[in-house]
């Protein structure tokens, strides 16, 4: 009988890995399970273009021409709620079981939410196509938006709902946006944007909760002041989808727990995506990434670990962009607090740079603003840098 | 055809974009000249700004990758392919021929 490999996970993760196996000549039974009912899709326009109705389902559909091909089983709009360690089968809610030889867990992570907004209308989280439906049918008749966290997924809400018309303020716990992955000093001034376009950005302003019944009528900030609202979305970050492993002796942190390669401490099992949480050579602890980027590549490594390759970790440095108010931002590389941020083309001013973070004036990390020629040569620069892991 | 550069001027492993009807970008793999589309397919970028990697060009801006020989998509979140355009080499210098695909089909 012909081997089969379950993936967990229709996303970029999960089919990015079962596309791997086709590459890697896999022939045998390759089941995909998703908990949404839409084939895979690509999730950047969703706060983008999908939101802004320039973007179709279909334009954002991650689905090629050649996928017939790969001869995929699908099992859409199934959740997994388990897995057997010994038989190496994944329970789904509807009863069943698929037993696999391999299994590849691409679960992602889902939007945290605000505690208490629970049922009240008007306000979204924005992580799903269906997500992303409903706040656009609700954006269509609001005149108010008030985003609660200044991310990247906060701000390019921002600026889509700007661009409808919109009058939106976007209220930030932290004294400046994005100085987790920025740095202080750069997500300042990536912040600038808001003001540029008319959003309001109040800083280091805490959540107190929300005002309503049955919908959502202002956000409560802790010093009392009250942001009158038609909707609001929260975009606090995202809680990795792994609970429905407590009880399969799968290793378990912030994200399934797996080596560099992505493999975890249940032979046979590899995770991969936004729920995978790799141990990092140069950090020296597990990392839980997000990108899309790594989304992409990450699987092909893994994948390759159940065909019983013994492959090298490729070298690759974490990449990431945002698109809002018709700015391009792109980050690639590691950065750490105590690194050196120097512009070395452009200006932050005129909204068009190039950041380069030295550490003992190496360069570890590189911010481009409108600089796409420039960040891909520097990028490229960073890759050449980093020595293969051992 | 457009005459686009000395070849001298196009090292291996580098992009130039030339102006045509449509912008066409062109690439120096190793000593071989390809022609494509230069705006991507995907969302408003040029490809000749893109990072180059043996015969395939990922797009500067979201990662899409395409076959520079095909013009075919090799990496999502693109969809759509690029046309080809056949480039000439003649007397040290590099022509393209838009509307004539890399495999001499009009």
């Amino acid at each position: 009988m012909s081997p089969t490999i379950a993936v967990v996970g229709a996303a970029l993760a999960g089919l990015s890995a079962a596309r791997a196996l086709r590459d890697q000549s896999f022939d045998g039974r390759i089941v995909v399970i998703g908990d949404e009912v839409h084939a895979p899709y690509d999730r950047p326009p969703l706060s983008k273009e999908f939101l802004a109705g320039t973007a179709s389902l279909d334009d954002i559909g991650l689905g090629a021409p050649d996928d017939e091909e790969l001869g995929l089983e699908w099992r859409l709009g199934t959740t997994a709620v388990g897995l057997d360690r010994v038989s190496r089968s994944v329970l789904l809610s509807d009863g069943s079981e698929v037993r696999a030889d391999g299994v590849v867990l691409a679960t992602g992570a889902r939007a945290r939410r605000l505690p208490g907004s629970e049922g009240l209308g008007g306000v979204h989280v924005l992580r799903s196509l269906d997500d992303a439906i409903a706040l656009r049918e609700d954006l269509a008749s609001a005149s108010r938006l008030v985003v609660i966290g200044a991310g990247f997924i906060g701000a390019e809400v921002a600026s889509t709902a700007r661009k409808l018309g919109l009058e939106v303020t976007v209220v930030e716990a932290m004294p400046v946006p994005l100085a987790g992955p920025l740095g202080a000093e750069m997500g300042a001034v990536c912040a600038e944007l808001h003001a540029d376009h008319g959003t309001r950005l109040l800083t280091g302003s805490g959540v107190a909760g929300l005002v309503g019944t049955g919908r959502v009528e202002a956000v409560e900030l802790t010093d009392g002041t009250r942001l009158p609202a038609d909707v609001v979305v929260v975009g606090i970050g995202a809680i990795p989808n792994i609970e429905w492993l407590a009880d399969s002796g799968v290793a378990l942190g912030n994200g399934v727990l797996t080596d560099a390669r992505g493999v975890t401490n249940i032979p046979g099992v590899v995770a991969v995506g936004d729920c995978a949480a790799a141990w990092s050579v140069s950090a020296e602890r597990h990392v839980r990434i997000e990108h899309w980027t790594h989304a992409l590549e990450q699987p092909a490594t893994a994948v390759a670990t159940l065909l019983g390759a013994e492959g090298a970790v490729p070298a690759s440095v974490p990449y990431f962009w945002s698109d809002q108010y018709g700015a391009r931002i792109q980050f690639a590389g590691s950065r750490r607090e105590d690194d050196v941020a120097r512009v070395v083309e452009g200006s932050c001013a005129e909204r068009s740079f190039l950041v380069v973070y030295e550490r003992d004036d190496v360069p570890v990390a590189v911010l481009g603003m409108n600089q796409p020629r420039l960040f891909t040569r520097w990028r490229r620069q960073l890759r050449s840098a980093v020595p293969a892991p051992s | 055809m457009i005459p686009v550069c000395l070849t001298t001027a196009l090292p291996p492993g580098e992009a130039t974009r030339i102006e045509a009807e449509e912008p066409i970008a062109v690439f120096n793999v190793d000593g071989d000249f390809y022609a494509i589309d230069d705006t991507c397919t995907h969302q408003d970028a040029s490809l000749a700004d893109g990072w180059l990697d043996g015969c395939s060009v990922e797009c500067p801006l979201h990662a899409s990758c395409f076959d520079l020989r095909t013009g075919k998509v090799s990496g999502p979140p693109a969809k759509t392919p690029v046309r080809t355009h056949r480039v000439v080499v003649q007397d040290g210098m590099v022509y393209v021929q838009p509307g004539i695909t890399a495999d001499g089909a009009a």
